[in-house]
């Protein structure tokens, strides 16, 4: 049985990493700067996910997830790693 | 007054206070433990010394100068003849003594683990790090050290010391004293110290046995004078006695060389005191009471809890420009105004400033005096004060009113009593929602209670059995017109709860519009006169004829307070409470209600048109016409309903339940019959013969078919009762139109009240095996476990009266535990939320601009916008467009 994958469960939003050279372009269009994004740690099972994928991710990445809702069709979010271990 | 930031807090270090900061930031020390002389003048080096703060008008504070408003106070201290331990540092104090050796002071750690310690922990900053990490690190280092029985420094046998709660240590069942303990603790080295999480700069443990006590400024413990002419001390004040007297009679006894059991005595006594004047509830010593046998407020008291300086200080404030009395209903008012008694409107000020404009009509109103009425004796606003510019308030009374109306200049504030117009907050506890403080507008009525239209008790969760409200006049201008815009009674009749409507016509409204328009009742032209004369209109509707005689139509009527172009189309909920078919199934003309440019054509208007929650009309209204034209309506519907139900009179009585003899004898034959059945399954069970359901024990089964057994009787009979109660009996007319009660409880009075539950299950509880002595042991039948077969009309015997009192009292219970349990969640989430705020892109923030949802709620939509939570109605939007299109 292979490693259980977080991000395939129906349960669990789709996290996308975003691309360094495009954090600025995000931050722009959310006139934001980027400690004032909602925090992930990095020890989120969906982070550590994510680096199967895309190697180890440092402190201050940002994750962009995308949510279904029932009034909005899909919604986006966006979360920066943090490298703080939450409870 | 400074606005805006003047400093930011960069950081804050927290530390333990030194003895020597103690003495350094003391003004004097205290010796005496008297407090004022027979002058009733401050005794030097006493607990209320003049260095300490002055709080009697006249004096001057030795320290800084200032008189009573001036001086901020300032602390003193207090030389305690021998140490003491500080109760809120008893965890860490016992946590020392354990992890440190006892004669060398060291920690109990070989200096290899000190090594690598020390490496881990410089990895952190003790004093810009989580504490909670730094605390879980410290936690096992100490712990380690404390488990070992050797010092590994100097090798000293270490003995186990136990807490003797709240502040006695014992070491092999001899007591160490607080001076012990302070030199143990005195001998570890600095460098030990960051292994506990200390700072050795701002903490050293021996800090936390005191030997100098701070005594805190007079301002903080200010003596009241009683009108008797007595002084009346503060209980910190009276405690700071206690301590000194203590402290005294124990340094006397230690220098003139009194037994060491009496020495002890004392210092256990002086550690009493020193230990509730922090905490008065400490655990394991009884509280220090006042000679009235009233427990002290202490230091901890003063913070703690919902009375404590916190919630009850910080978090909410008493305020002025208020007012609270018993509410009452009043029809003839809008859902927008509040009556206000005019003793209360009297008391109540707005201030007026003064300007170019405004000067004339200013000093004519304070020429008025502060009791003006008009020529019919009716009220009109008066002053009552008059501020200067520099701030002095000058009253108004009948006799210096013209005098001072001269006086008053451009640049003056004046206080002017309310006036009719005025928009105010009204609001009643418990405010669980916005709309517990909505904006009136004010009525100046006589009498002595506030007063309001009755549609909105809903959103209040009013009654008038004694319920009291507040009423907040609000001082500025950009105050009132925010209640105005957003807190007015009309912008909060959509519930942001659910997107409908949450206030609407209650009881005898939507008895009344049932009345009016079911079947389409016939109302002569004098009636019709009648009943509209309540309501502003300028023509009758269309009239009818027959025989010559006019007369008009129910629904007519309805129609005049419908906005013109208004088309709705539902079902009333006339079916919904019968059980089986219901008579109207096939009938749309009664059932469904259907709407065309404002005109009713047919249906019945009950609690789903008119009521709150679900009041459709309303709810069309307000999405088509807006706020201002929904009030309107709620106004008129509300008054027609009274103008209708005082004509007609409505009433119901005990005679209403009447049913005939053989329904009775039906009845009767029902509940035997359950009981019968009841017998045989408890027969089949006690033969083992019971199939168990899947799932289920045998037991359990038994009792869900009891349960559905006593469920059967229950409704059966309620049918056979309703059967003979149609819609012209006025119980029946409340329970189908929505008004108040349901079916069932007509059922429970006429028909039979039923099984009563616990716990969803019959009564098991009371005696051993059985709910009440008079029943065998185990005993499971149907009278033995809560099944009353009476009706409430017939009576209950005294057995089923007890059984339903037990009921009953689950709802109580549940109630209670609910309504505290909520309260305190309700609590959490107000705290977490209360500065989050929605910029103008929707997005959600913290105070720091941190951001917590980009787009409110996920998708940005104001739920008391939303159609129930969905964003539009389509299938409403069609047909009306559709009917628009017609037209
Ligand atoms: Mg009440
Ligand atoms: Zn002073
Ligand atoms: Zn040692």
């Amino acid at each position: 049985m292979g490693k259980l994958n977080v991000l395939r469960h129906e349960l669990v939003p789709e996290h996308h990493l975003v691309k360094k050279e495009d954090e600025d372009k995000v931050l722009k269009e959310l006139n934001i700067a980027k400690d004032l994004l909602p925090k992930i740690s990095r020890n989120d099972p969906a982070v550590k996910a994510l680096e199967d994928i895309h190697g180890p991710l440092e402190e201050g990445r940002i994750i962009r997830i995308v949510r279904k809702s029932p009034t909005a069709g899909f919604s986006i979010y966006y979360r920066a790693i943090s490298g703080e271990i939450f409870k | 007054m400074t606005t805006g930031i003047s400093k930011r807090i960069y950081r804050i270090q927290f530390g333990l206070l030194a003895p020597e900061e103690v003495r350094k930031m003391s003004q004097v020390k205290v010796i005496t433990a008297d407090t004022y002389d027979d002058d009733g003048y401050p005794i030097e080096r006493g607990l209320m010394d003049l260095h300490m703060g002055v709080i009697e008008p006249g004096l001057k504070c030795t320290t800084c100068g200032g008189k009573v408003d001036e001086c901020p106070g300032h602390f003193g201290h207090i030389e305690l003849a021998m140490p003491v331990v500080h109760v809120g540092f008893i965890k860490e104090v016992k946590t020392f003594l354990d992890s440190t050796c006892k004669s060398c002071g060291r920690i109990k750690l070989t200096d290899d683990e000190i090594k690598t310690y020390r490496e881990r922990m410089s990895a952190y900053n003790l004093s810009s790090s989580d504490p909670e990490v730094i605390g879980i690190m410290s936690k096992k280092m100490t712990d380690e050290a404390g488990q070992r029985m050797v010092c590994p420094h100097c090798d000293t046998q270490q003995s186990k010391i136990i807490l003797d709660k709240p502040t006695t240590f014992r070491e092999e069942g001899i007591k160490v004293t607080p001076k012990e303990i302070r030199e143990r603790l005195e001998r570890i080295p600095d460098d030990d110290l960051v292994f506990f999480g200390f700072n050795h700069e701002v903490a050293r443990p021996e800090w936390m046995i005191l030997t100098v006590l701070p005594v805190p400024p007079i301002n903080v413990r200010p003596s009241i004078t009683l009108e008797t002419g007595e002084r009346s001390e503060d209980d910190l004040t009276h405690k700071l006695v206690d301590i000194i007297r203590i402290s005294q009679r124990l340094r006397e006894s230690r220098d003139n060389g009194s037994p060491q059991l009496i020495i002890e005595d004392l210092w256990d006594l002086l550690q009493f005191h020193v230990t509730t004047y922090f905490d008065n509830q400490t655990a394991g010593i009884p509280p220090a009471r006042h000679r009235s046998g009233r427990a002290l407020k202490t230091l901890v008291q003063r913070l703690k809890g919902k009375e404590g300086r916190f919630r009850s200080n910080l978090s909410g404030k008493r305020v002025n420009f208020s007012a609270r009395t018993v509410i009452s209903p009043e029809p003839f008012l809008s859902i927008n105004e509040v009556g206000v008694p005019e003793k209360a409107a009297r008391e109540l000020t707005v201030p007026v400033i003064v300007n170019i404009f405004n000067l004339d009509s200013v000093r004519e109103l304070v020429a008025r005096g502060p009791e003006p009425r008009d020529e019919f004796d009716k009220y009109l606003a008066g002053v009552n004060y008059i501020i200067r510019p520099d701030g002095r308030r000058v009253k108004i009374s009948t006799q210096n009113a013209a005098e001072n109306a001269e006086r008053v200049e451009v640049g003056w504030t004046v206080e002017r009593q309310l006036n009719e117009g005025d928009i105010v907050l009204f609001n009643r506890q418990p405010s669980l929602h916005r709309m517990s403080m909505m904006g009136h507008t004010v009525r100046i009525l006589s009498g002595q209670t506030f007063r309001f239209n009755l549609a909105v008790c809903t959103p209040y969760n009013a009654d008038f059995d004694g319920d009291e409200m507040n009423l907040h006049i609000l001082q500025k201008e950009e105050a009132r017109a925010e209640a105005r815009i957003i807190m007015k009674v009309q912008e909060q009749i959509m519930s942001p709860r659910f997107g409908g409507p949450i206030i609407g016509g209650i009881h005898d409204h939507i008895t009344s519009m049932f009345l009016l328009t079911h079947g389409n009742p016939r109302f002569t032209e004098e009636e019709t006169i009648h009943i509209m004369s309540y309501i502003d209109v300028d023509s009758l509707p269309e009239p009818h004829s027959e025989n010559g005689r006019k007369y008009y139509h129910g629904r007519d009527i309805f129609s005049t307070i419908l906005p013109d172009g208004l088309n709705t189309k539902f079902s009333s909920k006339l079916c919904s409470g019968a059980k089986e078919k219901c008579e109207y199934e096939d009938d749309p003309a009664d059932k469904e209600v259907f709407i065309v440019d404002g005109k009713m054509r047919h249906g019945t208007i009950d609690e789903s048109a008119i009521g709150p929650f679900s009041g459709e009309i309303i709810n069309k209204i307000y999405r088509k016409y807006g706020a201002v034209e929904t009030s309107r309506f709620i106004d008129r519907m509300t008054r027609l309903a009274v103008g209708l139900i005082s004509l007609r009179g409505f009433t119901t009585g005990i005679m209403d339940y009447d049913i005939p003899e053989n329904a009775v004898s039906r009845i009767e034959e029902i509940s035997l019959d359950a009981i019968d059945r009841i017998n045989k399954l408890i027969d089949t069970y006690k033969k083992g013969q019971l199939q168990p359901a899947p799932g289920r024990s045998v037991e359990e089964t038994l009792e869900i078919e009891i349960l559905s057994v006593t469920g059967i009787a229950r409704d059966e009979s309620g049918k056979i009762a309703s059967s003979y109660l149609g819609l012209s009996n006025p119980s029946v007319i409340m329970a189908r139109s929505g008004a108040r009660a349901k079916m069932l409880n007509i059922s429970e009075v006429a028909g039979m009240v039923g099984q009563q539950s616990v716990r969803g299950g019959r009564l098991n509880r009371g005696f051993y095996g059985r709910t009440l002595p008079h029943f065998q042991i185990g005993d499971i039948g149907a009278e033995a476990r809560g099944f009353v077969k009476s009706s409430y009309k017939s009576g209950l015997n005294p057995l089923e009266y007890f059984m339903h009192s037990i009921g009953g009292r689950e709802g109580l219970v549940d109630t209670a535990v609910r309504t505290s349990r909520s309260g305190y969640m309700q609590r959490r989430l107000i705290n977490a939320f209360e500065d989050l705020k929605v910029d103008e892109k929707k997005q959600v923030q913290d105070t720091v601009g941190a951001v917590i949802q980009f787009k409110y709620g996920e998708d940005g939509v104001d739920p008391t916008r939303s159609e129930n939570g969905e964003t539009v109605d389509v299938d409403y939007l069609a047909f009306d467009t559709e009917l628009e299109v017609e037209e």
